[in-house]
């Protein structure tokens, strides 16, 4: 029997989900009011009686004080009788084989309470009133359910019993590519979704050729998944031939020339003192901390499934992060997560999507959800994060999740060996994720939804939550000796990478499956979340898996490692695969690409003359600009405070809601050494320069931490290149420019980076209303990631004012530059210089800010980035509802470059690097300005008991700008307080 | 006096309890952290224990509703271990998802038997917000016979939650929660003179009557949204770089009073 037991809320009680609904159709102009009401509901099939089911349903599923239920077998009138005027049905439930966490949790509850369901599936169910056909198919794909994972049933449920799979009937494939041409490999690759060239296909064809053999599928697809952009990088670790203005330089490994360099000969450079402990080795980066832990920091993108499915993509993008911590050395402890994202701007207009593509408002909702419901269900706190918005990332969302880990000091090393069996622990394996390997290494189309729906995957956080508790303990037992996750190319990539130097026979049918029917192929490339691999010697197996049962984890033993050389497939008796694990890890062909860059010709900034432009109007756009205004919405929803470190917040201030500069955390409770992580972004200057972009972002990493107190002389960073399709030598050679940048300012600034991860083709193709095919390419994009450290947390400062009367400097000079700037944004002005970077100035900069508070002379500290110094005073002062006066004539700045009528523009909004404002107190001027000898600073103005912000001309006079801070706060506040 | 022992239950998804293992033995206890299933196991061991802390978190995900299946759990395999252990005079306290759990065990607020069988007089349902929500709240304790909060009167605690809007039955229910003195912890609208009805977002899950926190009859079993485990150390308050320095944050007080309580 099939009952369907559907929960709505009681009467006079709201429908929230159905207020959301309509809210969400109103957003997108669907519809301006939609009346709706929406039931939450369980199919659950199983021979249950009536008064049993109903029973089961009061204690488990619904909430007898707030909700009400209806319960009947499917296909029962009283489960289509329609509320009043609410005649139209339409049911959403997860696709057969689609993951559905809160089904599997229900079914275990029952089981708790006696009762054996033989399945059970969730469902939504809504009833509108007043629509047509026409309108119910628009809201049904719009609103109402992801193709990708959800299947529509307008009226009642016609099916009897719930799709439960078929069991699998061995077939050996084997594909005859010795005799492909190469328009057969190429087919094969397209359409085998392999995303292979033509070179790799034929090092494959040729390979087995001389084996004498045909590969089998689950053969060509080890290969194609190893060799894939996405697991190899085979673009920027392989050779390019760069050109740009200054000539020509030759890359055998172009990441290995450029960024790996700098951070081993900083590590040279720093001898006996070098602080990196495994850099671009592991799934995460690890530095030192303190004399028990070291600490791992790692930043992965998910932008393909998020653009597809952005709830699940983000989700299981923030889960597979946490397990790169995880899998790093034999183990770290996350301790907390970061968030960036790239979106369309929200307010695009519906009808101008192109087919295919999920309006950008909703990826939002669904990405800030996804990852939201992962790290709050893991109990890490989400500390910091950004958002960019750009309509060039229409159809091409980009979503980077970090995690940092703390690591004991001697669980750094791992090494599986000869003997050791393999074992799979946490998630069962399905059919998600097939493909996601291959498939995030190709272009989006408007009909990537339909061909790549597998490769979206639905998280269950709660189980990598019991994998994490479980693994923790089982590390400090010494009960392993390595472990990787299940990322990308599911156990192909897990097992062959630690195989890689051994060997491996793997037994494919032994690994646990959430349903019958899965093909060998298909268990050995699924991509299905919340699983690790360990290699566990035979001695601690018994103790190994009674510590995963007594927890509730699921841990098998899939096969063994041996000294072979080769990694041997098994199915049953049956032998699916023999691969040499030398052909795999270096059969690739080298990848040999173009490079070109041709910075633009410099313009001037093209516009009205800015002494025509009205400053406070001018401060009020930028602090409204989406980019620049408060993230409130978002930072709210993510619990920042679980496990109890966190020192300082993403929000500060007199009202909790001012945007702090980087987070400082405590990792270990009972000491005051803190980690403090901050971000740096901005592909609006890369429209002008990459390499420009590349330093500043870099600059802005470095003194967002430097602004809270981090030591500048120990930051490491993250690189995360998200770039368009680099089969164009142009677009290649923007990404070899901005990795450049990262090489010279990493050697300047003495910071390494110790991890990195790019994402290219991130380019949408689509064919537009009048048949014309469209081609939309992300700007580049490079996400900066630092992660600094603080000798003792109670020196860290917060940018809020704190005091009226204190001092107010400006550190570091002012240049025209206003290229990709805000203040070029907002009043629709193109040209201008992009702002550069003085590095040994800076590096000068960032040490002497720091000695300034770390010896308690600074009260409150802010960067100056978006809308320069105008938009950082503004923050400070209505953060910390402090009003100030500030005058423009004594600011260190390159003055010849503009006429006095620019001039206050320039002091203004330009976003030169290397900036701060600092509140000093007056007792401590002299102390501060001992520490800032040498570097350009003056005292600007003072913090005043008032409640506005007042900014006179360099010229002296009038006002500029002379503004409530209860305006300013508003103005901030508004564009995304949803 | 003998160190009181407590035991942190934690249970798939539960994710504070380190840290309010961290807090109970910075106020002079010593805390274990055990499984559920250990408990479930040998139920016996709960006497070795003068505490039973059930911290924050998304026990089984909170996949049914927040709390529901731990609390469904205990209701019917450890309901009548726990009621003996409550009255032997013992503490329980449930933080958050221990206030949801707590709340679906019958152990705070008995079952009451209605026209539809057995029925909670209470629940604690979706935020008003329609959405999770983590930041700071002011809260008043509202004169209960609970040993947790003893001799507090104000105090300032994160919240981070989406199912925390407490909700009677019915008017009788919050009559008779005021009348036996089981409402522990009420949200204050301090920019309105600590004012109630508290508004939004000082109210940060439109609870009725701003309650925040409740106990039983005895005071000795007590549930609240907020969490004092957060905030033990003054550093942990989000304005502590505006404020001069404290010696510790107001939230070991009710750790300490647990402490106390066995003395």
């Amino acid at each position: 029997m099939l009952w369907e037991v559907d929960i709505y809320p009681k009467k006079g009680l709201p429908d929230r989900a159905a207020e959301r609904l309509t809210a969400a159709a109103r957003d997108l102009a669907i519809h301006a009011a939609l009346p709706v009401t929406v039931a939450q509901s369980y199919l659950v099939q199983g021979a249950f009686a009536r008064p049993q089911i109903e029973q089961l349903a009061a204690e488990l599923l619904a909430d007898g004080v707030v909700e009400q239920t209806v319960i009947a077998p499917v296909g029962d009138a009283a489960l289509e009788a329609p509320p009043a005027g609410r005649e139209r049905l339409v049911h959403v439930l997860p696709k057969p084989g689609v993951m559905d966490p809160v089904a599997q949790s229900a079914l275990a509850a029952f089981s708790d309470l006696g009762h054996q369901a033989e399945a059970i599936r969730t469902l939504r169910k809504y009833w509108f009133g007043g629509l047509n056909d026409a309108e119910l198919k628009i809201i049904a794909t719009k609103l109402l359910a992801n193709d990708a994972i959800e299947q529509v049933v307008i009226g009642p449920l016609t099916f009897q019993q719930l799709d439960l799979g078929s069991a699998y009937q061995f077939q050996l494939v084997t594909v005859p590519i010795r005799e492909f041409d190469d328009a057969a490999l190429e087919r094969l690759s397209r359409t085998g979704q392999l995303y292979l060239s033509l070179v790799e296909m034929q090092t494959i064809r040729d390979y087995f050729r001389e084996l004498g053999r045909d590969p089998t599928d689950v053969e060509l697809e080890t290969v194609a998944q190893t060799w894939s952009e996405h697991c190899s990088h085979k673009t920027l670790k392989g050779r390019i031939r760069y050109r740009d203005e200054r000539g020509e330089t030759q890359f055998a490994n172009m990441l290995k020339e450029t960024i790996f360099a700098a951070t081993q000969q900083l590590r040279q450079r720093w001898g006996k003192h070098d602080w990196c402990v495994s850099v671009f080795e592991d799934n995460a980066g690890v530095v030192t901390f303190d004399d028990t832990c070291h600490v791992a920091f790692k930043v992965e993108t998910h932008n393909h499934p998020s653009a597809l499915e952005p709830y699940g993509g983000a989700n299981t993008g923030l889960g597979g992060v946490i397990r790169d911590s995880l899998g790093t050395g034999l183990g770290a402890r996350p301790i907390c997560n970061t968030d960036v994202f790239c979106f369309a701007p929200p307010d695009t207009d519906p009808a101008s999507l192109p087919a295919g593509v999920l309006h950008p408002r909703r990826v939002m909702q669904g990405v800030v959800s996804g990852v939201r419901d992962y790290g709050n269900r893991m109990g890490i706190p989400t500390v910091n994060g950004a958002i960019y918005f750009d309509r060039r990332y229409l159809g091409n969302p980009l979503v980077f999740c970090g995690n940092v880990g703390t690591i004991p000091l001697d669980k750094v090393h791992k090494e599986a060996r000869p003997g050791d069996l393999i074992v799979a622990v946490g998630g069962r394996t399905g059919r998600d994720g097939i493909h996601g390997a291959t498939f995030s290494s190709a272009e989006l189309t408007e009909h990537s939804e339909t061909l790549s729906g597998g490769a979206v995957q639905i998280g269950n956080a709660i189980t990598e939550k019991m994998v994490t508790d479980v693994i923790l303990a089982a590390r400090d037992r010494g009960l392993y000796t390595a472990i990787t996750d299940c990322g990308a190319g599911g156990f192909s990539s897990a097992v062959g990478e630690m195989a890689e130097k051994i060997g491996a026979e793997v037994h494919l049918e032994r690994a646990p499956l959430k349903y019958a029917g899965l093909s060998y192929t298909e268990i050995w490339i699924s991509e299905a979340q919340e699983r690790m691999v360990l290699s566990v010697p035979p001695e601690h197996w018994g103790e190994f898996e009674q510590l995963c049962r007594s927890e509730g984890v699921e841990a098998t033993a899939i096969g063994t490692f041996v000294p072979t050389g080769r990694l041997k497939l098994l199915y049953g008796e049956q032998q699916v695969a023999d691969l040499d694990l030398k052909f795999l890890h270096d059969g690739r062909p080298p990848v040999v690409r173009e490079a070109v860059y041709q910075p633009a010709p410099v313009e001037p900034l093209n516009h009205t003359p800015i002494s025509a432009l009205d400053s406070a109007e001018t401060l009020v756009k930028i602090l409204g600009s989406l980019n620049v205004a408060s993230k409130e919405w978002v930072i709210r929803q993510y619990d920042h405070e679980v496990q109890g470190g966190s020192v300082v917040k993403p929000l500060v201030g007199a009202a909790n809601d001012g945007p702090s500069d980087a987070a400082v955390v405590r990792p270990v409770l009972s000491s005051r050494r803190g980690i403090v992580i901050a971000c740096g972004m901005n592909p609006r200057y890369g429209d002008f320069d990459t390499y420009w972009m590349a330093a500043s972002a870099i600059d802005e990493a470095v003194r967002n931490c430097v602004a809270v107190g981090a030591d500048p002389s120990k930051i490491a960073l993250l690189d995360n290149f998200c770039w368009g399709n680099t089969d164009r030598p142009e677009t290649l050679g923007s990404l070899v420019r901005a990795a450049l940048a990262c090489r010279d300012l990493a050697l300047a600034y003495g910071t390494p980076f110790i991890s990195g991860k790019d994402s290219l083709n991130n380019e949408f193709r689509y064919v537009d209303s009048s048949g014309v095919q469209q081609l939309i390419a992300i700007p580049p994009s490079l996400l900066i990631s630092a992660l600094g450290q603080i000798d003792d947390v109670a020196r860290a400062v917060t940018m809020d004012f704190k005091e009226p009367n204190h001092l107010l400097y400006i550190v570091g000079g002012t240049r025209h530059e206003f290229g990709g700037s805000h203040f070029a944004l907002v009043h629709r002005l193109s040209g201008g210089e992009v702002p550069r970077v003085d590095p040994a100035v800076a590096a000068k900069t960032f040490a002497a800010v720091h000695q300034a508070i770390a010896t308690g002379t600074v009260r409150a500290c802010h960067d100056l980035s978006e809308g320069g110094l105008a938009v950082a005073a503004a923050e400070m002062a209505f953060a910390g509802g402090i009003g100030a006066r500030i005058e423009l004539g004594d600011m260190p700045a390159d003055k010849r470059q503009v006429d006095a009528a620019h001039l206050d523009a320039m002091l203004l909004f330009s976003e030169s690097n290397s900036r701060f404002l600092c509140e000093v107190p007056r007792d401590q001027a002299k102390h501060f300005e001992a520490k800032l000898a040498g570097i350009p600073h003056a005292c600007i103005g003072t913090t005043l008991a008032t409640d506005r912000l007042e900014i006179f001309s360099a010229a002296g006079g009038a006002d500029l700008i002379d503004l409530p801070l209860a305006e300013l706060k508003a103005a901030w506040q508004k564009p995304l307080a949803w | 006096m003998p160190q009181p022992r407590v035991l942190v239950l934690r249970a798939p998804g539960t994710n504070c309890d380190v840290e309010t293992a961290y807090a109970f033995e910075q106020a002079g206890a010593k805390a274990d952290r055990l499984h559920v299933n250990r408990i479930l196991e040998s139920p016996g061991k709960l006497a070795d224990y003068q505490v039973v802390c059930l911290p924050g978190g998304f026990s089984y995900g909170d996949d049914l509703a927040a709390g529901r299946i731990l609390g469904t759990q205990l209701k019917h395999h450890l309901f009548e271990p726990l009621r003996d252990f409550q009255q032997a005079g013992k503490l329980i306290l449930g933080i958050c998802n221990g206030f949801q759990i707590l709340m679906r065990s019958g152990l705070l607020l008995p079952d009451e038997v209605g026209a539809n069988g057995k029925q909670s007089p209470a629940t604690l349902m979706l935020n008003d917000s329609g959405r999770y929500e983590a930041r700071w709240v002011k809260l008043e304790v509202a004169g209960s016979p609970s040993p947790f909060f003893a001799g507090l009167q104000q105090l300032e605690l994160p919240v981070a939650h989406a199912e925390g809007r407490f909700v009677p039955r019915d008017e009788t229910v919050l009559q008779q929660l005021r009348t036996n003195k089981q409402i522990v912890l009420r949200y204050v609208d301090g920019a309105n003179g600590n004012a109630h009805p508290a508004r939004y977002p000082a109210n940060p899950n439109g609870a009725v009557d701003d309650i925040a926190g409740i106990c039983d009859i005895t005071g000795r079993v007590c549930g609240l949204m907020p969490h004092p485990e957060r905030f033990i150390d003054p550093m942990q308050h989000p304005q502590w770089t505006r404020r001069p320095s404290a010696s510790e944050g107001a939230g070991l007080a009710i750790f300490k009073n647990a402490v106390r309580y066995f003395s």
